[in-house]
This record gives C-alpha cells, sequence and structure tokens, in this order.
C-alpha cells in the first residue's frame, strides 16, 4: 500500500556557499491528494525548497522522500523517471516560445510516448479544455495574455496526468479575473486528477482560501504551519504581518541603515 | 616593495586566471555532453533540419552578397597587380585560390559568427531567462539533446557549404569584374583556374577549415548561451563574446591550420 504522505521532508538544510545557508532544520509532509502551501515573504527560500522536491539539487543536510524515494540517492536517470510524475507551473509559465500553445502542452507526450499523432491530439484538447483554453490551440505564446499563458503552462503541467503538481508562485501578476481562474483551477485540477499538489506563494489571501494545509517559511526556519484557520487566527507576530499584510512589525519596513538624523548630518 | 595594493592586483590575476582556466573546462565538459547527447538529434532529424533552416538558410543572403562583392574586389585589386607584372590571364588563379584557401572559410565562418553565432547565443540565452531550460529540466527532457544538439551539428553542417557558396559567388564576382568588365580572355581566366586549382590541396584543405570554424563557432555560441547570466545585461554581454572570441578563434585557427596545410606549397 502507497504511504499516506507523498512527499516527507526530515531536517533538510540547504546552502549555496556554506557561509550562507538557505534552509535550516525543515520538516514538513505532503500527505496525497492533498493542497498544501509554502509561504514566506520573497528570499525566505521557498523556491529552494520547491527545488529540492524536485531533485534539482540535493539538500546538504536532512533527508527527502518523494513517494518513498529518497531523491539525492537517484541518478540522472532516476530524477527523470521521478519527474516524469510530476508537473511544475513555473512562475511566468515559461512555455516554449517557438512552440504553438498546441505544440507546447504536446511537448511531454511527443517526447515521452510513442502515442499516436491522433490521440496525442485529442488529449491535448482535453487538457486545454480543462483551463478553458481549446480555442486558442493555434496561438503562439506571443499571442497570450499573462493569465491564459498562465493557463496554458498549467496544462502543460498536468499533460501526462501527474502525481504531484508544484506551484511556483501561480498568482504573481495577474488581473483579478486570471487571479480567481487559476486559484480555482489549482483546486480543481488536483481533485479531479487525484494529484497533490504544493503552492509556493507569498499571496496569502488567495492561497488560504484553497489550500488544506499551510507551512511558513522565514530566512530558512519553518516559524509555523497549520489549517489555513490556524494561520489566520495566529499569535505568532511573524505569520500575523504576513497574513495581514502589516507594514511594520518582525519584518522591518526599513532597510538596516545608519541612523537617520546622522545620515542628514542633523548631529 | 609587496605592500598591500600590489597583493590586491595579484589575487585578481589569480582570479581571473582561476576563473577563465575554470570556464574553459566547463566549456569542455560542455562540448563532450553535446557529443554525448546527440543521438536524439540523429533519431529525430528534424530537430538537426529546423536548425539548418534557422543557421543556414537564413544565413544565405548574407554569404552570398558578401561573397560577390569580395569576388568583385578581388577582380579590381587582382588586375591591377597582375596587370603590372603582365600575367593577367591568371586573374582566374589569383580569385580561385584566395576565395577557395582563405577567403571562403574565413570570411563566411566570420559572417556565420554574427549572423548566426549571436542568433543562438541570445535565444538560448532567454530561454535560460525564461526557466524554458529549466522547465525541459522539471519536464524530464535534457536541453543539452533537445536545445543544443540539433543546433551544433546543424551549425557543423551549414558551415562548410555556405563557405563553398560564398567561394563559388566569389570566383562568379571575380568573373563579372576581370571578364565581362575589364575584359581578360575569358578561356584563359577559367583554364587557369581549372589547372592551378588542386582539388586535394585547395578545395579540401578549405573544406576541413571551415569545418573547424563551423565547430569553433557553434560551439563558442551555444556555450555562452547556455551559460549566460539569466539577465538582459547578461545575454547581451554573452552575445557580444560569441562574436568576438569566435573572431578570434577563427583568425588563431586559420593561422595554425594554414601553417599545417600548405608548408610546401
Amino acid at each position: 500500500m502507497a504511504a499516506e504522505n507523498l512527499v516527507e521532508i526530515s531536517g533538510v538544510g540547504y546552502a549555496y556557499d556554506r557561509r550562507h545557508p538557505v534552509l535550516n532544520d525543515i520538516n514538513m509532509t505532503i500527505p496525497r491528494g492533498k493542497v498544501v502551501a509554502i509561504m514566506g515573504i520573497s528570499g525566505s527560500g521557498k523556491t529552494t525548497l520547491l527545488r529540492l522536491i524536485a531533485g534539482w539539487f540535493s539538500p546538504t543536510q536532512g533527508r527527502i522522500e518523494v513517494d518513498g524515494v529518497p531523491t539525492d540517492k537517484l541518478d540522472r536517470d532516476g530524477l527523470y523517471r521521478m519527474r516524469r510524475k510530476m508537473g511544475m507551473l513555473f512562475q511566468f509559465g515559461a512555455l516554449f516560445t517557438d512552440l504553438s500553445v498546441f505544440d507546447n502542452v504536446a511537448f511531454q507526450m511527443r517526447e515521452h510516448t510513442d502515442l499516436p499523432e491522433p490521440m496525442i491530439q485529442d488529449l491535448v484538447m482535453m487538457k486545454l479544455h480543462a483551463v478553458g483554453l481549446r480555442g486558442a490551440h493555434n496561438l503562439m505564446p506571443s499571442e497570450l495574455s499573462g493569465g491564459m499563458a498562465r493557463r496554458v503552462a498549467l496544462a502543460r503541467a498536468i499533460a501526462l496526468d501527474p502525481n504531484l503538481i508544484m506551484y511556483d508562485e501561480p498568482f504573481t501578476g495577474l488581473d483579478p479575473i486570471s487571479l480567481g481562474v487559476i486559484r480555482n483551477l489549482v483546486r480543481k485540477l488536483n481533485d479531479a486528477l487525484g494529484s497533490t499538489s504544493i503552492v509556493v506563494t507569498h499571496d496569502v489571501q488567495e492561497a488560504l482560501d484553497i489550500v488544506d494545509y499551510v507551512y511558513y517559511l522565514s530566512e530558512g526556519v519553518m516559524v509555523a504551519h497549520g489549517t489555513p484557520a490556524d494561520m489566520r487566527a495566529s499569535k505568532n507576530a511573524l505569520v500575523h504581518q504576513f497574513v495581514w499584510g502589516e507594514a511594520d512589525g518582525p519584518v522591518a519596513y526599513q532597510y538596516p541603515a545608519r541612523d537617520y538624523r546622522e545620515e542628514l548630518e542633523l548631529v | 616593495m609587496f605592500n598591500r595594493s600590489s597583493s590586491i592586483d595579484v589575487r585578481s590575476v589569480g582570479r581571473h586566471t582561476i576563473d577563465s582556466v575554470l570556464r574553459l573546462g566547463y566549456a569542455t565538459r560542455f562540448f563532450a555532453l553535446t557529443l554525448l547527447h546527440s543521438g536524439t538529434s540523429f533519431r529525430r532529424p528534424r530537430l538537426i533540419v529546423r536548425e539548418l533552416y534557422y543557421s543556414g538558410v537564413l544565413s544565405l543572403i548574407i554569404i552570398l552578397v558578401s561573397g560577390l562583392f569580395v569576388g568583385m574586389v578581388l577582380g579590381f585589386q587582382g588586375y591591377q597587380t597582375l596587370k603590372t607584372y603582365g600575367s593577367e590571364s591568371a586573374l582566374g588563379v589569383l580569385v580561385a585560390l584566395s576565395l577557395v584557401r582563405e577567403l571562403g572559410p574565413v570570411v563566411s565562418a566570420l559572417l556565420f559568427a554574427s549572423r548566426a553565432g549571436s542568433a543562438m547565443t541570445a535565444e538560448i540565452g532567454l530561454m535560460k531567462t525564461t526557466e524554458q531550460l529549466s522547465a525541459m529540466e522539471m519536464m524530464a527532457v535534457d536541453p543539452i539533446a533537445r536545445v543544443v544538439a540539433p543546433r551544433f551539428w546543424a551549425g557543423l553542417l551549414s558551415m562548410p557549404l555556405l563557405a563553398a557558396l560564398f567561394s563559388a559567388m566569389g570566383v562568379y564576382g571575380g568573373y563579372l569584374i576581370g571578364v565581362v568588365l575589364i575584359g581578360v580572355d575569358e578561356g584563359s581566366f577559367w583554364s587557369q583556374m581549372q589547372s592551378a586549382v588542386d582539388f586535394r590541396e585547395d578545395v579540401v584543405n578549405g573544406v576541413i577549415k571551415s569545418f573547424v570554424f563551423g565547430i569553433a563557432v557553434t560551439w563558442i555560441a551555444l556555450f555562452e548561451g547556455y551559460d549566460a547570466p539569466p539577465t538582459a545585461e547578461g545575454v547581451s554581454g554573452a552575445t557580444t563574446r560569441t562574436v568576438v572570441t569566435s573572431s578570434l578563434a577563427i583568425l588563431g585557427l586559420d593561422f595554425i591550420l594554414t601553417a599545417f596545410m600548405f608548408r610546401g606549397a
């Protein structure tokens, strides 16, 4: 029987260079079928954590298991096999600009399967229909709006019905309508495909509406976790400032600087 | 005296040297990986054909026009010099040998570096900047196999063909000026060319040169793009470096190859 958690992260630390650790002692579990958010302000290590789960790099400490397999023990072929069961939506879509919408979604099917072209045609249309863009299959990425590009990228991410869908800042830079569409799709696709989703974001309200559980990172350390209701009611000063978008708090408004009076040569 | 500022200078020289050696190492590893992952390109020739169009066919205009002008200039200059010695009839030989041995491979490679090489660097650099290469990695598709290798082989195949077309146009340009405009005897123009240009010594050596230049230019262009910092500044710097490094590499390699090929000739 498959384990209850699709992703298990225990005691993970990561540093690009030894003096500046990006992540410290992160412990986290992502249960199957759930939508989990990793939140935190910019530079808190969220995207690094997402890339560690995808096996982009190996943790310098601790262990990450995806579907029971430690990612740092996998060779290149093993990593590629694992990634075929993953889908990732990049912050700005990362569509292949030389391919049409249709070919973008068909990309993985053509690379990894021997499916006949008529079947690929049907599958791509189904995926595009799921994100409401079947009619745009002939367009090039340069002809799409930001929100449409993000939806095409989402259709591409779910092309091979992944077990795990990862979203890197999916709500950034979208108009309110596109944002609502993407937010609902994250939840709907997760439930329809029976997959598991990890959403890395700093868009609090959008995420809290659709996720099952939240992990909050600050400066590479996990400072809080709980359900969206827990986060809204949190007494933790960092979480409170973040959830309610307050300008000043534990995260200071002013970047560290010399004394203001001294700077203006008033003393 | 060994003071603080001179120790900083020495350190920066050391750092530059180490960085350059490291980069050369990365580039060599990148080249080896490109060769290693070329299987996909050969199994799916359509990938190479597409790139042949972008780097080869789209470079045709600049190559053909430049070839024609270079040949015409050779016609004028050659005639002026040869006339002094009363050997105008050798104009065909002068034009053909200059083009096939040197100008064809070298000038077409320089043009190829600025036209196709810079485009390759900018395209791959932008693909990196917009996370398209990362997306490919995430989809378990190796960008070196899917993006880099087809462009490498396309560049390698295009270069000798473009150089040959450059030389052919150049010879025609020389003919237009020498024979049609100035009135050099047509029979001696072609027959002297035919007897003096050796297939093995001149034509094959020219083709070998353009193959080598093709490898150098595409390797430099692809590596610079792949290694470009993912910013607007990074991509523009990488594109400039492609043209500068390729041009220097072409001229340096040309000297070495010429020294080996035409020692006794």
